[in-house]
Formats: C-alpha cells, sequence, structure tokens
C-alpha cells in the first residue's frame, strides 16, 4: 500500500452509467474504509475540523473506524452532522476538510468523504438509529423548508428537546436533495429518505404542501399557531435566464426545471406520468455544479451534451470531480463560447443557438478574468434543446410577506452568520435564503447556526 | 392525504371537486390556484379555484380531463384522496386590495370562457358579497358544455350566456356579447376581468383595447412546482419575463404576448397526447403512442 495515495473508490465504467441513473460511486467496503483510515496521522491540532463548517471531529471517527468500531463512529458523525451519507457524497471535500489534510501536503489527502460515506451506509444498513432526547421542553420551533439547512437546524432542535414541526412546499421532503441533485449523484429512496427518516425519528414532524408566504404567514405560524421561534431555511430557488432573444421558445428549460422534472417528479421512470424532453442534442448553458447535473441528466436521457460556458476550464465552477466525472461520460465542452441569441423555427421550437467566441481579459471584481468577445467570432450551434444554468436567488415569497424582515439588494434575508438572527425577534434564518445559491454543507452548518441561536434565544425567554 | 367529499359531473369531462384542504381553505382568495397531485407518480396539477368554505376547510375545484392526469380524476368519488393539494398560490385578484368605495364606483364586466367559469365565478360572488352587482358574459361552445349557470345567476348582476352554436339563448362569441353591450346598448365599464381559453383571452383584449377597457386575464400555462422555482409557466408581459405561479395569475391582458404564450402551452401537447393514448387504450394498447416500448 502507497501511503502517499487514497485507496482507490469503485466507481460505476464510464460508458454503463452513461446510460443509466444508477449512482456514479459505489463507495468503500469495510475493508478498504480500514485500510484508508489507517492512512489518517490522527493530528492533535487537526486541520480538517476547521475546515469543516459542521465541525465534525474527524480524526476522532476515523481513529473508530481504523478499529472497525463502525457503529461508535457513525456517533462521533452524529454529535455534528444529521445528514452523513448526503455530505459523504455531495461535500466539497477537495476545498474543505480534505483541502486541510496534512496528509495531503505531499501526497493525497485522507478521503475524509468517503470513509463518512461508508459510515453512514453501514449504520443505515444496520440499522442504527440517531438518538432522541429524554424529553420534550414544551416549547415549539417552525421551520421552514426541508433541505439540507432545515433539516439540519430541526435535528439540533429536537436533539435538545424542543418540539419542531417542518413546513415544506412541495409534495416531498428533501429541498435541493430531492428537485436538484440527481439519482446518480445521490440516491434518493436509500440515501435522501434515509436520512430524513432519521430526522424524524428524533421527533420531529414534517408538513408537506405548505407554502409558507402563501397556505400560512409566518407572523400567523407565531401568533396563531403557538410556535415560539421560527427558522427559515427557504434556499434559493428561482431561476436566472439570460435575457437573450428567443429565450421564451419552446425547448429553453431552467436547469431548475429540467432537473426538477427528472428528479423530484421522475421523469425519467416510465411508470411516472410527468414527460420531460428528451432532446437529441442539448446545450447546457453555465458552468457550475448544477449545469453538470443537468447536462449529466440530459446524456442518460439519451441526448448528445454540449456545456456553453464563455470562461476557459480553469474557472469552471464546479467541483473538479463533477467536470471529470462529465467529460469520462462524453459530455462536449465548448469553453469560452457564450451564447447571444436562441433560433427558433415556425413553431416557436428551439433550432439553434447562436454564440460568439470569448477571450480572457484582464480580472474583475469576482478576481476572474473577464471574459471579452472576440470580434466576427459569430456562429451558430445547431441544439433542439438549451438549458439554462446561470444560477439562482433566493424567493421572495417569504420576505415579501413577512413584516420586519430585513433583506439585502439581492433579496437574501439578512442574518447573523454566527446564530442565524434576523432583524424580526424570534426569527432566525439561513442556508441559501441568507447567501444566495452556495453548498449543501454551508446551508448545513447555517441550520446548526440557527438552532444553536434559537436555543439561546428560547433558553433566556 | 386530502379527502374529496363532493364529486360531481357539470358536463361532458368537466366535473366539480370538494376537497378537505384546510389551510388553502383558510387563506385563498379569488384569483389564486392551487396544485393537485393524485398518486405517487402523478403530474403535479395547476387547477383554479372555483369555490371555498373557510368553517368546513374544504376548497372547490372544477376539472376539464384534458390530458391523462385529469382524465384519471374523472373516476374520483366522494371519500378517495388526492395525494397532494397545496396552496393556495399566486397573487389574490388585484381588486380585493382595492378600496371598497371607489370600486362600489366601478363599472365591472367578467367574462368567462369554457372552463374559465370557474375561475371567474369566487370572482364575481366577492363582488355580490360586498354588494357590488357586475356584468357576466358566460361563453360555451355548445349548451351541453354550459357549467355553473345556476350558480352565477345568483351572484351576477346582469348575466349574458352565449353559445357558440347557438343551441342555449346567444348565438356567436364573448366578443359579440361584449360588441352588443358596449356599442349597441351604450354600456361603458371601467374594469373587464376575462378568464378562458387563451384565444378566447386575446379576441376579448383586441377588442377591450379598441373600446379602451381596462382588461384583466388569468393565464394558466404549463407549471411544475408552482413557488417561483421552474420558470417554466414564463411569459412576456410588457417587454418584461414575469412568471405566472408567483407574479400571476392575473395580469394586465393589454400587455400579454398572447402568441408566444400560445406556443409555450403547446409544448407537451405531443407527451400529453401520448400519455392519453396510452391510458384510454388501457389493457388494449399495443404500441404507436411511442413512449410504451414499442409495437410488440
Amino acid at each position: 500500500m502507497d501511503v502517499m495515495k487514497k485507496v482507490p473508490v469503485r466507481e460505476q465504467d464510464a460508458k454503463v452509467r452513461a446510460a443509466n441513473f444508477d449512482e456514479v460511486c459505489l463507495g468503500y467496503n469495510q475493508e478498504e474504509a480500514m485500510e484508508e483510515a489507517q492512512r489518517c496521522l490522527n493530528c492533535k491540532n487537526a486541520q480538517c475540523i476547521k475546515g469543516c463548517p459542521v465541525s465534525i471531529d474527524i480524526p476522532g471517527f476515523i481513529a473508530n473506524v481504523k478499529e472497525g468500531n463502525i457503529e461508535e463512529a457513525y456517533k462521533v458523525i452524529g454529535k455534528s452532522s444529521a445528514l452523513p451519507a448526503v455530505c459523504g457524497r455531495v461535500c466539497p471535500q477537495e476545498s474543505q476538510c480534505e483541502g486541510k489534510c496534512i496528509r495531503g501536503i505531499k501526497g493525497e489527502p485522507v478521503s475524509i468523504g468517503k470513509l463518512e460515506r461508508f459510515v453512514a451506509d453501514w449504520a443505515k444498513e444496520h440499522g442504527i438509529k440517531p438518538e432522541k432526547a429524554d424529553s420534550f421542553n414544551g416549547k415549539k420551533v417552525a421551520v421552514i423548508g426541508s433541505g439540507p439547512a432545515g433539516l439540519t437546524c430541526a435535528g439540533d432542535l429536537a436533539k435538545l428537546g424542543y418540539e419542531v414541526t417542518i413546513f415544506e412546499a412541495l409534495h416531498e421532503p428533501g429541498g435541493v436533495l430531492v428537485y436538484g441533485i440527481p439519482e446518480f449523484r445521490l440516491p434518493k429512496e436509500d440515501v435522501v429518505k434515509a436520512e430524513i427518516e432519521n430526522v424524524k425519528s428524533l421527533g420531529v414532524k414534517i408538513e408537506t404542501n405548505v407554502v409558507v408566504g402563501r397556505s400560512v404567514t409566518i407572523d400567523q405560524l407565531i401568533e396563531d399557531e403557538g410556535f415560539d421561534a421560527v427558522f427559515i431555511g427557504s434556499g434559493a430557488g428561482l431561476p436566472k435566464f439570460m435575457g437573450i432573444p428567443g429565450e421564451n421558445a419552446n425547448g429553453v428549460f431552467s436547469a431548475n426545471e429540467y432537473l426538477t422534472r427528472s428528479n423530484l417528479m421522475k421523469a425519467f421512470k416510465e411508470d411516472y406520468d410527468t414527460p420531460i424532453i428528451a432532446g437529441k442534442k442539448v446545450a447546457v448553458v453555465g458552468g457550475g455544479n448544477v449545469a453538470m447535473d443537468a447536462a449529466r441528466t440530459a446524456l442518460r436521457l439519451g441526448a448528445e451534451v454540449h456545456i456553453v460556458y464563455r470562461r476557459s476550464e480553469e474557472e469552471l465552477p464546479a467541483r473538479v470531480e463533477e467536470v471529470h466525472h462529465a467529460k469520462e461520460e462524453g459530455i462536449i465542452f465548448d469553453l469560452l463560447t457564450n451564447p447571444t441569441e436562441i433560433l427558433a423555427d415556425e413553431n416557436g421550437w428551439v433550432k439553434g443557438m447562436k454564440c460568439v467566441k470569448m477571450e480572457l481579459g484582464e480580472p474583475d471584481a469576482s478576481g476572474r478574468r473577464r471574459p471579452v468577445v472576440v470580434e466576427g467570432s459569430e456562429f451558430e450551434l445547431e441544439v433542439d434543446t438549451v438549458i439554462m444554468s446561470l444560477g439562482t436567488s433566493p424567493n421572495p415569497l417569504i420576505s415579501s410577506t413577512t413584516e420586519g424582515l430585513e433583506t439585502n439588494k439581492w433579496k437574501c434575508i439578512v442574518a447573523d452568520e454566527e446564530n442565524g438572527m434576523t432583524s424580526k425577534e424570534g426569527v432566525y434564518a439561513g442556508g441559501d435564503a441568507v447567501t444566495g445559491a452556495a453548498t449543501v454543507i454551508l446551508a448545513m452548518g447555517a441550520g446548526k447556526a440557527g438552532a444553536k441561536g434559537i436555543h439561546e434565544y428560547l433558553s433566556n425567554k | 392525504m386530502y379527502k374529496i367529499t363532493r364529486a360531481e359531473t357539470l358536463a361532458d369531462n368537466i366535473f366539480l371537486l370538494d376537497v378537505e384542504a384546510p389551510r388553502a381553505a383558510r387563506y385563498c382568495e379569488p384569483g389564486q390556484f392551487v396544485i393537485v397531485k393524485m398518486d405517487e407518480k402523478g403530474e403535479r396539477i395547476p387547477l383554479t379555484i372555483c369555490n371555498y368554505d373557510r368553517e368546513k376547510g374544504t376548497v372547490t375545484i372544477v376539472v376539464q380531463a384534458i390530458g391523462s392526469s385529469t382524465e384519471k380524476m374523472k373516476y374520483l368519488k366522494a371519500g378517495d384522496s388526492f395525494h397532494d393539494f397545496m396552496g393556495p398560490l399566486g397573487q389574490p385578484s388585484e381588486f380585493i386590495k382595492e378600496d371598497l368605495n371607489s370600486l362600489k364606483k366601478k363599472k365591472i364586466l367578467f367574462v368567462g370562457g369554457g372552463l374559465g367559469t370557474a375561475p371567474v365565478y369566487p370572482q364575481v360572488k366577492w363582488m355580490h358579497e360586498q354588494g357590488i352587482d357586475v356584468d357576466v358574459i358566460v361563453g360555451a361552445k355548445t349548451k351541453d358544455l354550459l357549467i355553473l349557470e345556476e350558480e352565477m345567476r345568483a351572484v351576477a348582476g346582469n348575466l349574458y350566456i352565449t353559445t357558440d352554436d347557438g343551441s342555449y339563448e346567444n348565438k356567436g362569441m364573448v366578443t359579440d356579447v361584449i360588441k352588443r353591450l358596449v356599442q349597441e346598448e351604450g354600456q361603458t365599464y371601467d374594469l373587464c376581468v376575462a378568464i378562458g381559453p387563451m384565444i378566447m383571452m386575446k379576441f376579448v383584449c383586441l377588442l377591450t383595447k379598441e373600446l379602451g377597457i381596462h382588461t384583466i386575464v388569468s393565464m394558466n400555462p404549463v407549471m411544475v412546482d408552482g413557488t417561483g422555482m421552474c420558470g417554466a409557466c414564463r411569459l412576456t408581459v410588457g417587454n418584461e419575463v414575469k412568471f405566472a405561479c408567483v407574479d400571476g395569475p392575473e395580469f394586465d391582458g393589454h400587455l400579454v404576448n398572447f402568441d408566444e404564450a400560445m406556443k409555450r402551452q403547446q409544448m407537451y401537447r405531443t407527451e400529453e397526447g401520448r400519455a392519453l393514448l396510452k391510458f384510454r387504450e388501457g389493457d388494449t394498447h399495443h404500441g404507436g403512442c411511442g413512449i410504451c416500448g414499442g409495437d410488440e
């Protein structure tokens, strides 16, 4: 064994998986996990913990894996994270825990994410549940949204003895874990549902089909339904479009719509009623993780897929692992390319996209080199489907119906990073609703901070 | 689960359902809509609210069987349930926020075409409850497809019914009645609310623009989540892109780009048509629909 290298993780072959929706990464077995755990240096001043938004005792759980005490390892993680099976799969470990790993200075860092995933999957297989509070403390908290921020906040508060109800707008709990991230990266039944069941087993109630701001307002929850505090984790669900001509043609979708049809409504399965347009030749505009998800979904539905991104490969905001997987599966990258118009046929259906070539100029406000149009480089890309994946912003439904809730110019709710406190008493917020679109684990970190803030507030009330 | 407490057939392929949905019933207002889902694997279907009973906690919806999901709904009876019932969604009609005294001075015309009569009803009823008599035009293809006549008569000031084929009351389109009322009978209106098929709303708007009557329409485009998340329901209103689910569903009809909206509505016609074919043929289905795996 080469201690400088990670124990390799088994994956579905790229050719096979390009035609199915099964999970790409197969994960470690116990033998592989214990071998990988040997590589952890068990640093006294563990840097990895500092890189983790929810501060999991990483050397602590890995030490247990090394000894084969997987149940103990699960308990160690459970102290900090309500969703280990999810995080082990979708966290950007390379820029967080693994990015700080001392082992990673000379060789490859310890495969912390894959170890976390192994522990969580093992616990599920062995029917181990997180520990419940002994009794209710008589105080009620409402959590808006059942995505990563809401689930984490609800789980933490339930463990402290609060009576927690999560209100979810859609028919299925999970938020972005259910509507956004595809099955092949995050299995819904085995992983997401199982984690939500774990949160429910702590005593958390989940009420679906409640659109807060329409079905009920935050003030009504506090005044009429007796909630002592509210946590808003409603995410950033509003899609952006480019504002170019032809964008309302048939066959142009937001990545949100495309992914929701496939993930939440399961349009890719034959026995579900929701239709999806597979497309023969698809352009996905954008270069983030969501763009990769949409592209790889379209590919699995049988299309030739192009990622159209205005900067170069270096600036792609998506995780390196996702770009790598996408390339392996056959996604074509049209980099330094920017759409200027979508062309439609006489029935209003997409038949192509006018694009220009770009080159990188001076760095802009984000520190990345600004893409500039190459004069006279206009060309036509022949496509029948366009998926716009340009990011999302928070839904104003809650902020516009809650008096005294401050938002900033991006319509994000203003909340304290340390404790989630907003401008309205008893109302806390965190996750994408506050930061704009970010990652699952950052939302979970904010959910934790919100739970801490609510606990302090209600303990002193 | 959301229990159905009443199921009635109103016309061929058009039916009414009362559904127990206390949260939606408590806060819904005229102009808003709901999204329902029949079972675990069903589609999310946006439907307009036709009535509500805050005390009983029920919402009344009127459905026309046009796709495979709404076709299945036709067979629902009292005692059955919807798997999901979400709402209310969208903005309430603007007039309910208006100052009542100034509203009472206005002369208002409501136009309901076909299934569009259902969402017009709660608005006319609301007006009636505020003591405002409004003129109502209801149009249907033919007598057998006319819905909610008695209910509407009970709350409308003047009710004008017209059928395309002349099988009942007036013969002709709703626009013919508007023309008659304004141009021949000298009626004046400050506001027109027109809800029905897109093509009807388009022609009503062309006419009322000419006549100088401010007109509100209710758009019902393809939608997935209904909360502003998917953008499938986007429309061009004025020169702006609006989402029908959160910015609407009601808009200034003189600013809506109907031609684009109608093209967008066609998008899923093929797939839905195919699913319908498969459903209708049931066990006798032997392919040809393009979705069942071939012509075995």
